[in-house]
């Protein structure tokens, strides 16, 4: 039991930021909130591919003539270049996400989410 | 009405550590991640293309495709907050 | 909102920072071969420090320098810097992005593909810097 906390413990730390950032975006009624949620649930994400790709033994995945080609020595450098275009997609959804969210206050004057359905309904 | 909340996600974080005591340990060299394409990468991007840095190799190289159809979604999401908010005049001040 | 009441403190430390940040973001770009770096990480570093001289120095200044017109001009230069990489090293007989087909004279396949990576990440710096200035500068438009 003890063991299999201490093997996966960056996988746990990332479930917890994952059910933070699912908890902030339905639970909470204000607009702004839920993005901040999504960002959470976005950077867990991340962390948890990029926690992957850890090996005991191993450096920075850049090549060393002092170290040789020995793939056991390098750290796997796959999830770090994947995740790179995650960050720069949450960049964007981000972006888009904060235009939406101008538009609605502009339109209705309120950014919580239970106000906007009863100035729909008029 | 919020506990209901609290409770289902103590039960999807219940559920996502249980499905995670099968993945592979943290930093084991030999964890599907790290076998099948990825010593081949780190093998081969110096003499490939005289870069050191691995990660720049394979995300500008290797996987280029991958690259361009992100620069691309970084593009459309631009354009997508210039058409939703409007332009500018040619001399705003 | 974007400096609405001038503060001397602020405006003097923008301004003696900011052409380091710049040339830093530049050098960050162009060793991404050598250290952890490359076209996204550096193009982010541009615009943070663009959005900087925004944030301090107001509208008026900024505006002349960088129009907002230029974002979304950069971001387009920028993509299609990539796509005319790819589309040279098809026209030569290789296939799609296939660097070691590009017409540069004098260098072995190997150096090729290295300075098609030079090229490539030119082109994400700039197209992320253009693009991540039109986004800011389409949020804080005045009406």
């Amino acid at each position: 039991m003890i063991e299999i906390l201490l093997n996966e413990y960056p996988f746990y730390l990332g479930t917890i930021l994952l059910a933070i950032g699912l908890w902030g975006m339905f639970a909470k009624r204000n607009l702004m909130k839920k993005l901040i949620g999504m960002t959470i649930f976005q950077v867990a994400i991340i962390l948890m591919f990029v926690a992957s790709s850890a090996k005991f033994g191993g450096t920075v995945p850049a090549f060393d003539p002092g170290i040789g080609t020995d793939p056991a020595l390098y750290v796997n450098p796959l999830p770090h270049v994947l995740m790179l275009t995650a960050i720069v997609v949450m960049v964007a959804t981000t972006g888009v996400a904060l235009a939406i969210l101008l538009l609605i206050y502009r339109r209705y004057h309120t950014i919580d989410e239970t106000e906007i359905m009863k100035r729909m309904q008029e | 009405m919020k506990w209901l909340g609290i409770i289902f996600i103590c039960l999807f974080a219940a559920f996502l550590i249980y499905a995670e005591t099968d993945m592979p340990s943290y930093g084991d060299p030999s964890s599907p991640g790290s076998t099948h394409v990825s010593p081949e990468y780190i093998e081969r991007s110096y003499e490939d293309t005289h870069t050191p840095n691995m990660v720049t190799a394979v995300l500008a190289d290797y996987r280029g495709y991958d690259t361009f159809g992100e620069t691309t979604v970084i593009f459309t999401a631009g354009l997508i907050c210039y058409l939703l908010l409007g332009g500018w005049k040619r001399d705003d001040s | 909102m974007i400096a609405k009441h001038h503060n001397l403190i602020v405006s003097l430390a923008c301004r003696v920072m900011a052409p380091f940040i710049f040339l830093f973001g530049i050098y960050i770009v162009l060793f991404g071969h050598y250290s952890p770096g490359g076209g996204f990480q550096g193009g982010t570093i541009l615009a943070a420090d663009v959005i900087l001289m925004r944030l301090c120095l107001g509208r008026q200044a900024t505006y002349k320098k960088f129009p907002p017109q230029m974002g979304l001009v950069l971001g387009a230069i920028g993509v299609l810097i990539y796509g005319g990489t790819g589309l040279v090293a098809m026209l030569a007989g290789g296939n799609f992005l296939d660097y070691s087909y590009l017409p540069i004279p004098g260098m072995s396949p190997v150096d090729r593909r290295y300075y098609g990576i030079l090229f490539v990440e030119i082109g994400v710096a700039l197209g992320v810097f253009g693009v991540l200035l039109s986004i800011f500068d389409s949020l804080t438009k005045e009406k």
